[in-house]
């Protein structure tokens, strides 16, 4: 037997905004991840062309 | 199939999460991570910097949720407290606790790929600490819960120099030192207003256990320790000329700011005397600003 839970708008409208912040954290995490490798790569390629 | 309503309200906000995060404790670590960073030798990476100062605050909400969590129960007895968004009924404490552990992994993460192992090693030792060490061990079982579980809120200057550095030296330790015997009367001014809220709660914070009159002295005890102690940054060259003139002063009231506590009445239900402590607990936050600010001047625009 399947259940099915009735949400009031008020509640819709929360969990909508809850997952706005989750995808923008979740973003924001991925662009620091990003942010991150880009600079370590800087930081070893100059290390390279220093040893050189 | 069947429809049901939902068993209980789900209209947490995005502030209500916030709060779970403690982002008052937040700024406060940020700040000090901060200087940290900034004080520590070398240029750094501003995009390295930033996301180690970041991990350390995620991590500072990390465990401010996990507490959370744990202590519900005491939030719900606690006036100070009771508005939280767990005992309030406005989160659950399992997503409390799943947040807090989400928020733990992604720290520790974090610190590791922009920083590496020590500063992350270090990051992970402080939730544990915090989490485990002093929320579910310290705070219920001594009145020393807030001396020994300080050292958590101490580390945080420490494990941003380890993430620019990749070392530790005495510099970066002076610095958990100072924050560490800071916290002590920091804590106890409070607690000294709020010691009937801990005694209800059965949280065995100094004045429950030993006593108002107790409490004062250890306050005054602590700030003789450190204010001398703030002073030497001087000495291994961390702080220059403005240090020297702010951590002087800035300890000589400190300790005159604590002298007044403890020839007073304060704790003992009398407005006037816990007046003293409430200045006490005031400047002292203003005093550990200052050091630190002043730190984060003289070596960042060096």
């Amino acid at each position: 037997m399947n259940e099915t839970v009735t949400l009031t708008p008020e509640e819709l409208k929360a969990r909508k905004r809850r997952n706005m912040w989750l995808a923008l954290s979740l973003g924001a995490f991925i662009l620091l991840v990003f942010a991150i490798t880009v600079s370590k790569m800087q930081a070893y390629s100059l290390l390279g062309i220093s040893a050189q | 199939m069947v429809d049901v309503t939902a068993s209980h309200q789900r209209t947490a906000s995005a502030s209500d999460y916030l709060a779970l995060l403690k982002p008052r404790v937040m700024s406060l670590v940020v700040f000090t991570g901060l200087v940290g960073y900034v004080a520590a030798p070398g240029a750094g990476d501003w995009v390295l910097g930033f996301a180690a100062v970041f991990a350390i605050a995620i991590a500072a909400g990390a465990s401010g949720a996990l507490n959370m969590w744990y202590d519900s129960d005491i939030d719900l007895i606690m006036t100070r407290t009771r508005s939280r968004p767990i005992p309030s009924g406005r989160i659950d404490r399992e997503e409390a606790l799943m947040m807090g552990l989400t928020l733990s992994a992604l720290s520790v993460v974090t610190m590791y790929l922009a920083a590496g192992a020590l500063a992350a090693g270090l990051l992970a030792f402080t939730i544990f600490f915090y989490a485990v060490v002093y929320t579910m061990w310290l705070k219920r079982a001594t009145p020393q819960n807030i001396v020994i579980g300080g050292l958590a809120g101490a580390l945080p200057p420490a494990i941003a120099w380890a993430a620019k550095t990749g070392s530790l030296g005495i510099d970066p330790l002076l610095l958990v030192a100072i924050i560490f015997f800071w916290t002590p009367p920091h804590f106890w001014a409070l607690s000294l207003l709020q010691k009937d809220d801990y005694a209800a709660a059965k949280v065995p914070m100094l004045p429950v256990t030993h006593g108002a009159q107790a409490t004062r002295v250890q306050i005054f005890a602590y700030s003789l320790l450190v204010a001398p102690l703030a002073v030497t940054p001087v000495l291994t060259g961390l702080g220059n000329m403005i240090y020297a003139a702010v951590s002087v002063l800035g300890g000589a009231m400190f300790v005159f700011l604590a002298y007044r506590v403890l020839r007073s009445k304060a704790g003992e239900g009398i407005a006037a005397d816990d007046k003293r402590a409430r200045d006490l607990f005031g400047f002292s936050i203003l005093y550990l600003f200052m050091l630190f600010a002043v730190i984060f001047i003289e070596r960042g625009f060096a």
